[in-house]
């Protein structure tokens, strides 16, 4: 259905976004393979709702090719939108339908172009077998979103968005949340693309990271390469005579293979920190806000190579 | 598999769906029977009057208005709320989200919308027909003119609806449609004769739906005789029926370009930023 076999699902190339005379996305580029989970991360207002609205079909675009599972968003058809599923930031719509009608109706939508989820099996999956009867405005902010998703798949899409799907959550349904998308993944090769500006949610459900700043991805890969790339130090700790001992080293490898080549078996406890990712994407978009693009480019080109 | 019939059928369920669910909400049900029992209650005592020696007492020549007006403010209301809420709440977002969405959602509202009016129309006449003497309904010539007149006031008011629903985009403005129709029962000769208002009020008044719909209704449920208290002395059937098919086709041929308009510009952000605007002032 237009979408080649192999290509890749999302396929941007120079996206430009400008709001009067504000450019939000200068010349973005990137490429998303079928499968997988991406995430868009980014500080608020970098322009990841922007991007995911103009890939979703949402919102037209002031320049720049973009292709999703092989069609422009701006031309496409309900055969293609089948295709995709949908979860916004913020959904309170339809709060007066019961959860297992409205699982049922919307099914029916994607009837003529695939086989949806019958509701039984997807409120099971989403984990709202019990909450079927229940009004979709009773639900709460956890239960809510996780009905989002079911109907964001309830089409079985090759391609998902979500867009910054847990902010709100209390840490408890932040992690049943996650566990439902590493259940998703594990389904049939959806592809998914999610925004968050939260980088420990990034780093716990996707296997690639694009950092989006400045209206540029500026940096892109797996979360270890990028912890990799941006951590430069890293801090080893150990016991020696019944003391805690710390240092800091440019090479860690290097630095515990000398400790223990002279320690005479006296270490014990030994550990090796890397300065976490965290540390390093506040620092990146701290340098990037502060006008230091290419800096804050050049820490992650290492990653991107 | 035919897509655009399976979206007319899948939002004919949605209709189903949305009649069930407005008729079984206490918010919904009571917009209805809130003001419609209190003007149910004033035509009783307006029963005691009578306008110029007609036949028919004053309440009872003004509860077929009221079946009318009920259909014209229940239509444009309707919609207008529904199309503003449901963009607040995304749910319209959520239509265009989905294969066929769009058309689903929009022809699950008409019907609803007309289905809950059909029923609340029934709801008055059962209410209105043994309270009120002087009404005639034994003839199936009438119940002809009653139905005509009703789907003909759908017809007319459901795309008006869409059409004022699709130009205004918060719910705060619903004052906007709401106050303006107020003012024109008050010239349509909803609650007293047409023919009591001064002739240039008559004319604004006759240049609307709402007092068509209400001259539709006492044609069909009063008797003959009450033409006379009418602009000009007749029922005037078929101009009644010729100035709401032009409501109807004007709305119509705005509606589908103004609903389009307002599918695309909805996004996630919109939503949102509807939402905030909202909040900001509540």
């Amino acid at each position: 259905m237009g979408h080649p076999p192999g290509g890749p699902a999302i396929a941007v190339s120079d996206l430009r976004m400008r709001y009067g005379d504000k450019d939000v996305l200068k010349g973005l580029d990137l490429e998303i393979e079928a499968g997988g989970v991406t995430a868009l991360l980014g500080p608020n207002g970098a322009g990841k709702t922007t991007t995911i609205e103009i890939l979703e079909g949402f919102r037209g675009r002031s320049g720049g090719e973009v292709s999703v599972l092989g069609t422009d968003p701006a031309h496409g058809k309900e055969a293609w939108r089948a295709r995709l599923g949908v979860v916004l930031q913020e959904w309170r719509d339809n709060g007066k339908w019961k959860v297992r009608d409205i699982v049922t109706h919307f099914a029916e939508y994607y009837r003529p172009y695939a086989e949806p989820y019958g509701p039984d099996e997807l409120l099971e999956l989403v984990g709202l077998a019990e909450q079927s009867g229940q009004r979709v405005r009773t639900l709460s902010g956890g239960q809510r979103r996780r009905l989002d998703v079911a109907l964001g798949i309830i089409g079985k899409p090759e391609l998902l968005f979500l867009d910054e799907p847990t902010t709100g959550f209390d840490p408890h349904a932040r992690r049943e949340f996650h566990e439902l998308i590493h259940r998703l993944t594990d389904l049939d090769g959806t592809t998914i693309l999610l925004t968050t500006h939260d980088l420990d949610e990034a780093e716990k459900l996707a296997e690639r990271i694009l950092i989006l700043a400045g209206g540029r991805i500026i940096a892109d890969g797996s979360p270890d390469q990028l912890a990799r790339a941006a951590s430069t130090t890293a801090e080893v700790k150990w016991i020696q005579d019944g003391a805690l001992q710390v240092h800091a080293t440019d090479d860690a490898t290097d630095f515990v293979r000398k400790l223990l080549a002279t320690d005479d078996g006296a270490v014990s406890d030994l550990e090796v920190h890397r300065a976490s990712l965290e540390d390093a994407y506040l620092g990146l978009v701290a340098r990037f806000e502060s006008g230091d693009a290419e800096t804050a480019v050049d820490t992650f080109k290492e990653a991107t190579r | 598999m035919n897509t655009t019939a399976h979206e007319y059928r899948t939002g004919w369920k949605r209709a189903l769906i949305e009649t069930r669910i407005s008729l079984t909400s206490p918010g919904d049900l009571m917009g209805f029977i809130l003001p419609t029992g209190i003007a149910v209650v004033v035509l009783l005592f307006m029963q005691n009057a009578d306008f110029e020696g007609a036949p028919v007492s004053l309440g009872s020549m003004n509860m077929p208005s009221l079946i009318g007006m009920n259909i014209v403010f229940g239509g444009i209301t309707g919609m207008v709320g529904i199309l503003a809420m449901d963009r607040t709440n995304g749910t319209l977002l959520r239509a265009k989200s989905m294969p066929g969405g769009m058309t689903g959602y929009l022809v699950g509202h008409l019907v609803s919308t007309a289905m809950f009016i059909a029923v609340t129309v029934i709801v008055l006449l059962a209410v209105g027909l043994p309270l009120f003497d002087g009404l005639e309904f034994g003839t199936p010539d009438r119940w002809l003119m009653f139905l005509a007149v009703l789907a003909m006031g759908i017809v007319a008011a459901l795309p008006m609806g869409a059409v004022l629903g699709a130009l205004l985009d918060n719910p705060r403005n619903m004052g906007l449609v709401i106050f303006p129709i107020m003012g024109l029962i008050a010239v349509s000769g909803i609650f007293y004769p047409i023919t009591a208002l001064p002739t240039w009020l008559q004319w604004i008044g006759q240049a609307f739906p709402m007092y068509w719909m209400g001259l539709g209704m006492r044609h069909a449920l009063l008797p003959d005789a009450m033409a006379a208290v009418e602009i000009g002395g007749e029922w005037r059937t078929l101009t009644m029926f010729a100035v709401l098919a032009l409501w109807a086709v004007v709305s119509m041929a705005l509606a589908p370009r103004l609903l389009r308009r307002m599918s695309r510009r909805e996004s996630g952000s919109a939503v949102a930023a509807r939402r905030a605007d909202m909040q900001r002032d509540w």
